[in-house]
């Protein structure tokens, strides 16, 4: 075909099969080798009568013989474009082909017009497989920043989550957060507070996603921020909802529990947002701890029943979300309360009891189920004394420069000061302190301990003494730990000896200050539970 | 390990002396303020506590001995100690016990004063 001047032609047009009013769509042919290619950037309205028009004739158009009142009719006209050869696809105009005049300045021949027809017929499906190709790369595009965004928000939210499970002394707690999508409208916190209570949160926002996701960063701050100002369980969610109320998109609600335990007491006093209700796990069976309420966000000025319950030792008490209870088999079944409830009966606790409860759901729905809800746990237990592991965290991270060399706890009965005594002189045989010096450490654990079992745990069988044996290069140090806490000590006074004597004062009150006279240094820590002796004696130099 | 404590006294025209036996804690109370009682029976000027069979003295035990000073005290009697280990000899001097109450390496010497 000799063309003198061809005018290839890139058009917009908007698509209007876009419902959702994405920009308009750029097409272009790939430019052929031919000379005096040029492009025409050609807007055609929706609106415009040449789009009907070009869709309802099949073929080649003159562009001269064409009456229409269309601004691009005129745009063409004014680029001097001879012919147009619609490009039409499932009866939607996706491209012109648009010609200019002839080099030779003659008119367009039948056989152009044929030629022009056939190529039409034959480049409108390329076109489109090439524009659906760019489509959907720029969907694959959106797609990939959707899941990126959704990724790093799952990282956020991870973050309003507790960095860690606290592990109060005699306690073990775990927790599991499972979000059935990226993002979860699931949480839990914790709160601990100066006096050694601790706040437990577990909340459920309706729905799941990203619209949950966003109404529980606001839930979390809210609770977390009124649990620190208004300290009882009932309060804390009815000032909570009254502040969710206004905010709280329509159809969404956030169930709520939270409890304040005193680790020291095992009291736990809790208040229910429409929650599910948690279990607590007794030698007698197990309980509910139900209380009423309405959940948060859906109506201002709500009041909250708030119980309490005292876990014994060995009891345990599980929070957990509906995600579990309202799983499904493959049958269709739903695992049910009965379920949960057999599945809780079981001894073991923290971490174990949570590994065990995900265990047991994955038998029930079978492989390949597809986590239907956010599935949370918080779990408490009042461990029994001879499950206390004898590393109790006592709140103090070890230093830099020490290296345990014993750490082992004691009943709280008369004459166990003398095992400690006894059992910290074995640890510490090897580091070649004198004789005297040997028994004034003796001396010094025993008081210590004894001081512990009766001023500290008052000879309470389920408390038992904490014995930590650490060594830098130049000192010993020990580390005896009671549930004394909460009352700062006085410093140790001496005796007032001549007042014993008259009868004016008990004989007793010399273990501190044989201590502090035996020792090279002392330090006594006070924390809400605990209560810690530390006393050290220098290896360097070593003097009777 | 734990050595039970036993007290017994023997008197002398000019006084008596307790022999004190195993480790002086809580559980030595009765016994110990029974043998004092004995000791007291004669009316002695000097009631001498003998500890070279005692293994272990601990808080408890010094309020004990303390109680017994505070006895002797106030019936104008005098208590001498002896027999006791270098270690204890200074835990009655932290506890300042050994100012009020003399300290002797033997029996002879307690009773010559």
């Amino acid at each position: 075909m000799e063309n003198n001047e061809t005018i290839m032609t890139r058009i917009r047009q908007s698509l209007q099969r876009h419902p959702n009013g994405q920009a308009s769509q750029e097409v272009a042919l790939p430019a052929p080798q031919l000379p005096m290619v040029q492009t025409l950037d050609l807007d055609i309205a929706p609106n415009d009568p040449l789009t009907a028009y070009l869709v309802s004739v099949a073929g080649v158009v003159e562009v001269e013989r064409l009456n229409l009142d269309s601004p691009a009719l005129k745009q063409l006209k004014q680029n001097e474009v001879k012919l147009i050869v619609p490009l039409v696809s499932q009866g939607e105009l996706i491209g012109l082909l648009n010609l200019g005049s002839r080099r030779s300045e003659q008119d367009y021949s039948t056989d152009d017009h044929r030629l022009l027809n056939t190529l039409a017929t034959q480049a409108a499906p390329a076109l489109r497989v090439a524009q659906l190709v760019q489509q959907q790369q720029v969907e694959a595009r959106q797609r990939e920043r959707i899941e990126h965004e959704l990724r790093v928000a799952r990282v956020i939210q991870e973050t309003l989550l507790p960095k860690e499970v606290p592990s109060p002394p005699g306690w073990r707690m775990a927790a599991y957060w499972g979000p059935a999508r990226v993002v979860s409208g699931d949480f839990y916190d914790f709160i601990v507070f100066p006096d050694g209570k601790l706040g437990i949160v577990e909340a459920d926002v309706t729905d799941k996603g990203v619209p949950a996701a966003l109404v529980m960063a606001t839930s979390r701050t809210i609770l977390r921020t009124v649990a620190e100002q208004y300290v009882l369980p009932g309060q804390v969610l009815e000032q909570a909802n009254n502040l969710l109320c206004p905010t709280m998109p329509p159809n969404m609600f956030v169930t709520c529990l939270y409890a304040l335990l005193d680790p020291a007491s095992g009291l736990l006093r809790y208040a229910n947002a429409g929650h599910t209700i948690p279990y607590q796990r007794t030698p007698g069976g197990m309980l509910e701890l139900r209380a009423r309420g309405m959940p948060l966000g859906l109506m201002p000025e709500m009041v909250y029943e708030e119980k309490e319950t005292t876990l014994a030792l060995g009891d345990n008490v599980v929070i957990y979300s509906d995600g579990m209870v309202e799983a499904h088999n493959p049958q269709g079944e739903m695992l049910g309360f009965p379920r949960l409830r057999e599945m809780l009966n079981i001894p073991g606790c923290g971490d174990e009891l949570v590994q065990c409860l995900l265990a047991d759901l994955k038998d029930f729905t079978g492989p390949g189920w597809e986590q239907e809800d956010d599935v949370t746990f918080v779990t408490l237990e009042r461990l029994l004394p001879s499950t206390i592991p004898y590393s109790l965290d006592v709140g103090e991270a070890r230093e830099e420069g020490w290296e345990t060399i014993a750490e082992f706890s004691v009943p709280s009965q008369l004459g166990n000061e003398t095992h400690a005594m006894e059992q910290v002189a074995a640890s510490v045989q090897s580091l070649g302190l004198s004789e005297v010096r040997m028994k004034r450490l003796k001396t010094a654990v025993a008081e210590a301990t004894m001081n512990a079992m009766e001023h500290g745990n008052h000879y309470q069988a389920d408390k038992p003494v904490l014995i930590v044996v650490d060594v830098s290069t130049s000192q010993l140090k020990v580390e005896i730990t009671d549930y004394g806490g909460g009352n700062e000590l006085p410093e140790p006074e001496t005796p007032d000896l001549e007042a014993k004597l008259d009868g004016l004062q008990s004989p007793r009150g010399w273990g501190l200050f044989l201590i502090k006279n035996l020792v090279d240094e002392m330090r006594v820590h006070t924390d809400a539970v605990h209560h810690t002796l530390e006393i050290f004696f220098n290896l360097k130099g070593d003097q009777p | 390990m734990n050595q039970p404590f036993h007290a017994s006294v023997r008197h002398q025209p000019d006084w008596a002396t307790i022999d004190l036996h195993g480790e002086i804690n809580v559980a030595a109370d009765q016994q110990l303020q029974a043998a004092y009682t004995e000791a007291e029976s004669q009316s002695p000027s000097t009631i001498v506590l003998n500890f070279s069979e005692v293994s272990y003295i601990n808080s408890t035990g010094i309020a004990l001995i303390v109680g017994l000073m505070a006895r002797a005290r106030k019936a104008h009697r005098r208590l001498a100690v002896y027999g006791l280990s270098d270690y204890y000899v200074e835990i009655f001097q932290i506890t300042r016990l050994s100012d009020f109450m003399q300290i002797y390496s033997d029996e002879a010497s307690a009773v010559s004063q």
